[in-house]
């Protein structure tokens, strides 16, 4: 039951900076969105107004609109705890938690929520969420040895682990790829392939082929100068923003003018 | 003009000589700052030697068994002391200062690296760094004319509801001149040099752990147990190591406040008791040279107590970098 | 599958239909439980005629920590209970703890001003009986400042080419003996360092009482703190300052002083003054080393003086109305010598700081 994002008029700030203006997009459930565009063009603070992380940020702060299916992520009431638990997310570099092992790692997020009280359940889920990332079979024999252990590749996939177990509708994934070799990349493409059968994920990346390997659709953000605050250009299946797309500066983008 | 000729020539000569008073001034230099080190080795090392030089001298005439005699007349003839009381006063003051100010200080550490509003977290931390800095004697004058009074009250509490307990149980009448209220005026001491450490190892969690937490839908409070506690707990253990030690030497704080009797009671409300360093303190004024050399004697042991804690914490930190460097 | 999970409402009971909404307390909800907590406790104090402060200070904490989780738990949920419980105990440690400090502060003004004047800083205790009034610090000042002058000069030199040699020579087994002997040395107690002086300087060399042999023992307190801020602020400096200087013919030793040195001099100097700082409050060795006396004593190699830290002490002992007053007066002093110190060090650290690329 991947759900639906649809974002109207968002606009986010750092203090009195503003760093994405009036953004508004639907992205599909069990589809893959990338986001494109030049450094500090405010993609991954984007994405994370999407699971509500950005006002984790000292200053941080959003206004518009982020409804998922029917309901506003900003509206009164809502508890943020709840919607990070709803909107999983993968970091840039990989975080696994260095004190804990790899079993751990995977069961952290459903030992906080408390909803999987039997050990035997519990073991369940991570086998499940371990497979579910292609990791199963390289670390079974070691879930007890520290995360931190593990290949850079290796802990991304634990970390996407880690997400997936607490089963949530959508996963942001914030340029998951670029502290890791091609190999380990490949294996991480081939997963987010496998995981949009069952949730909405939108992924930032720096690396053009790699949108447009893994992604449905893509959205190009840029910003008219340093300083300015990023935009959205345009979004649009993938096949159509690397082939035809409708703006000049994507086309520019894309064909390695500029950013 | 005329002469850049000349000095082209004797270039060479000037930057060989300048290079071979470079190898003597380097000689010198650092032959200098090794020396130094040597002698901070050889400071230590005759701290060790002379006391236990000293104090071999009074144990040889102790009348009374060093470690178990519960007496101290060292300036008598024959002499008569023994370290039972003061070691038992030293250990479990220092064990209540430590029950109270270690969680405090975890609150209080992550308070301003974690809880605090941005702008009141900077000038706090400021604030409770100037606090360590507070001397030991004003604390001790403060514990005496102001503590003790005010301790009264939560001494009864105690008696009253713990009193069942044996050891929160009040035999004497009086005011609260006790061990307890010296473990909590140790306990208000170490506060601020334990809170600082440790708000320095929380505020070294690195920033992408919490957020994973929080990316899993963790409160504040199970992102630290999750994240910050784990990380920071032999940071947190070494910065109570340090807080320890401090207690354990404290002189005037002990001296101002408790009135010191040579008993060992586990009653800790009541008044009684001693500790190394106070009854150094107490009685060197009025030891001959004999009871200076058995004054001595105690002060060794109490400097073996404190290699002890901070050995320990060095390996604990020592332990922690060797973790965090095979993370990084 | 998803949705299974979400029909088992995750630990909220307040969850709405989508999971994402919860019923939740106002923003004013923590403040108001605090400000009722406090009325309690006080009210509790009064009605129950506890005289001691810490009892209505303990009630108020107790209440504020049990409302906030009742309060959460019937309204939000255990989890949300939880974390509201353990801020709320974060708070309370920190008031718990900053209620005993600002009272040491308060006291110590309000009861020093009473006797601290032009008069009290201008004169000794000469001729004055313990039990009367009157009577001054200044003896005590003057040897305070004399001893931690000498044992500055004393320890910093040390103290900072140890540092020098653990950072730029040290390789191998010594510099890890120094190092490690180095923080051995930071835990000893004072009143061990003043034992050792009076075993070598006054028991066996005979030396008399004096302001010096008090600095010595400070000294010994000094060193190692004064290793280990210079050793973090030697390690500040970028290598890249030094392979640049090296590389252009200078020596070692004159890379050292010219370019390593002068780049952290406002770390080392903070390091320096936090140190004096912390041995000038110090009483134990004064008390075994330089004996206390009532009389103005300039010379420090020679005979007893005071110092501020043990004139508190002395006039704690006194016992008397006007002792104590002197003895809170002279703490104010001794308090504003040592936070003057640390102001300082901290202005220097501060001026200093961009210089140094941080």
């Amino acid at each position: 039951m991947a759900k639906r994002i649809d974002v109207s008029g968002l606009s986010a700030f750092y203090g009195n900076h503003k760093a994405i203006d009036d953004i508004s997009m639907t992205v599909e459930p069990r589809s893959v969105t990338a986001f494109i565009g030049p450094s500090g063009c405010g993609k991954s603070t984007f994405l994370r107004t999407l699971n509500r992380m950005h006002e984790v940020t000292p200053g941080g702060r959003v206004e518009g609109k982020v409804m998922l299916d029917d309901e506003n992520l900003y509206g009164a009431n809502v508890d943020p705890v709840a919607v990070r638990r709803t909107v999983g997310m993968v970091f840039q570099r990989p975080n696994p938690f260095p004190t804990m092992s790899i079993f751990d790692n995977v069961a952290a997020g459903l030992r906080l929520n408390g909803t999987v009280k039997k050990k035997s359940e519990l073991n369940d889920v991570v086998e499940r969420s371990l497979k579910g990332a292609n990791l199963w079979n390289e670390v079974k024999d070691r879930l007890n040895k520290p995360g931190s252990g593990l290949s850079g590749g290796q802990q991304q996939r634990l970390c996407i682990a880690r997400a997936i177990a607490v089963e949530p509708q959508v996963l942001l994934m914030d340029e998951p790829c670029s502290a890791l070799d091609p190999i380990s990349t490949l294996a991480i493409e081939d997963l987010i392939g496998e995981l949009k059968e069952r949730f909405t994920i939108v992924i930032v990346t720096h690396n053009m082929q790699q949108a447009a390997r893994v992604s449905d659709r893509t959205a190009f953000f840029n910003l008219a100068a340093v300083g300015q605050p990023g935009k959205l250009i345009e979004i649009d299946d993938t096949e159509r923003i690397f082939s035809n797309p409708s703006v000049q500066a994507t086309e520019d983008y894309i064909s390695g003018r500029f950013g | 003009m005329a002469f850049t000729p000349t000095q082209t020539d004797t270039a060479p000569p000037v930057s060989a000589s300048k290079g071979s008073t470079g190898r003597a001034g380097d000689k010198i230099f650092s032959g200098l700052s090794k020396g130094s080190g040597i002698l901070l080795l050889v400071i230590m090392a005759s701290i060790a030697a002379f006391l236990t030089y000293r104090a071999s001298i009074a144990l040889s005439k102790n009348e009374g068994n060093f470690l178990t005699t519960f007496d101290w007349n060292a300036s008598a003839n024959p002499p008569v002391f023994g370290i039972a009381v003061l070691l038992f006063g030293t250990v479990v003051s220092s064990i209540i200062a430590m029950a109270i100010a270690v969680p405090i200080a975890v609150g209080i550490a992550l308070f301003i690296s974690h809880y605090a509003p941005r702008k009141l977290a900077a000038p706090l931390a400021y604030v409770v760094d100037l606090l360590a800095a507070v001397p030991s004697i004003v604390y001790g004058i403060w514990g005496a004319l102001f503590l003790v009074p005010q301790l009264n009250g939560l001494n009864l509490w105690l008696d009253e509801y713990l009193g069942w307990t044996y050891v929160f149980d009040k035999t004497q009448v009086g005011v609260a001149r006790s061990l307890f209220t010296v473990g909590v005026l140790l306990a208000i001491m170490i506060l601020p040099i334990v809170t600082s450490v440790s708000r320095e190892v929380f505020l070294q969690v690195p920033r992408m752990n919490e957020e994973a937490a929080l990316a899993l839908g963790a409160t504040r409070w199970e992102v630290i147990r999750t994240a910050v506690l784990p990380f920071g707990r032999s940071g947190v253990i070494s910065a109570s190591m340090l807080g320890l030690g401090r207690a354990l030497g404290e002189t005037m704080a002990v001296a101002t406040v408790l009135s010191p009797s040579f008993l060992i009671s586990l009653h800790v409300l009541d008044p009684g008791g001693g500790t190394f360093a106070q009854n150094i303190a107490a009685k060197f004024d009025e030891a001959n040279e004999f009871g200076r050399d058995a004054l001595i004697a105690s002060g060794l042991v109490l400097f073996l107590l404190t290699l002890l804690v901070n050995g320990a914490a060095r390996l604990i930190i020592a332990r922690r970098k060797e973790y965090s460097g095979a993370n990084a | 599958m998803s949705h299974a999970i979400q029909e088992r409402p995750v630990g909220s009971r307040a969850a709405s239909s989508s999971g994402l909404t919860r019923g939740g307390l106002p923003r004013w909800a923590p403040a108001g439980i605090a400000a009722l907590s406090v009325a309690l406790g006080v009210g509790t104090g009064l009605v129950a005629d506890l005289h001691s402060k810490v009892q209505w200070g303990l009630i108020a904490a107790l209440l504020f920590v049990a409302v906030t989780y009742g309060a959460s738990a019937v309204v939000e949920n255990r989890r949300q209970a939880k974390d509201r419980v353990a801020t709320s105990m974060v708070w309370v440690c920190f008031v718990l703890a900053v209620i005993p400090l600002l009272s040491l502060i308060w006291t110590t003004i309000s009861r020093g001003l009473k006797v601290l004047d032009a008069y009290f800083l201008s004169h000794s205790m000469k001729g004055v009986a313990g039990f009367e009034p009157g009577g001054g610090v200044y003896h005590a000042l003057l040897g305070t400042i004399e001893q931690v002058l000498l044992a500055t000069l004393i320890a910093a030199p040390i103290g900072l080419l140890t540092a020098v040699y653990l950072v730029e020579y040290g390789r191998g087994p010594l510099a890890k003996a120094v190092t490690f002997f180095v923080d051995v040395m930071t835990g000893i107690p004072s009143i061990v360092a003043g034992l050792f002086i009076l075993t070598t300087w006054n028991l066996m060399l005979g030396f008399g009482p004096s302001g010096f042999a008090g600095s010595m023992a400070l000294a010994i307190l000094m060193m190692p703190v004064v290793v280990r801020s210079t050793e973090e602020m030697l390690k500040l400096v970028p290598n890249e300052l030094r392979e640049a200087s090296l590389a252009l013919g200078v020596p070692k030793w004159r890379t050292i002083l010219k370019v390593v040195l002068p780049t952290a001099i406002g770390g080392i100097s903070t390091g320096v003054m936090l140190a004096v700082a912390r041995i000038a409050g110090e009483t134990a060795p004064i008390m075994l080393l330089v004996f206390g006396s009532q009389l103005i004593n300039d010379n420090p190699f020679e005979g007893a003086q005071s110092s501020l830290p043990l004139y508190i002490w002395e006039q704690y002992k006194v016992g008397s109305a006007d002792s104590y007053d002197r003895a809170w007066a002279a703490a104010l002093v001794l308090i504003a010598f040592v936070m003057i110190l640390n102001l300082v060090a901290r202005g220097i650290a501060r001026w200093k700081a961009p210089k140094t690329g941080r």
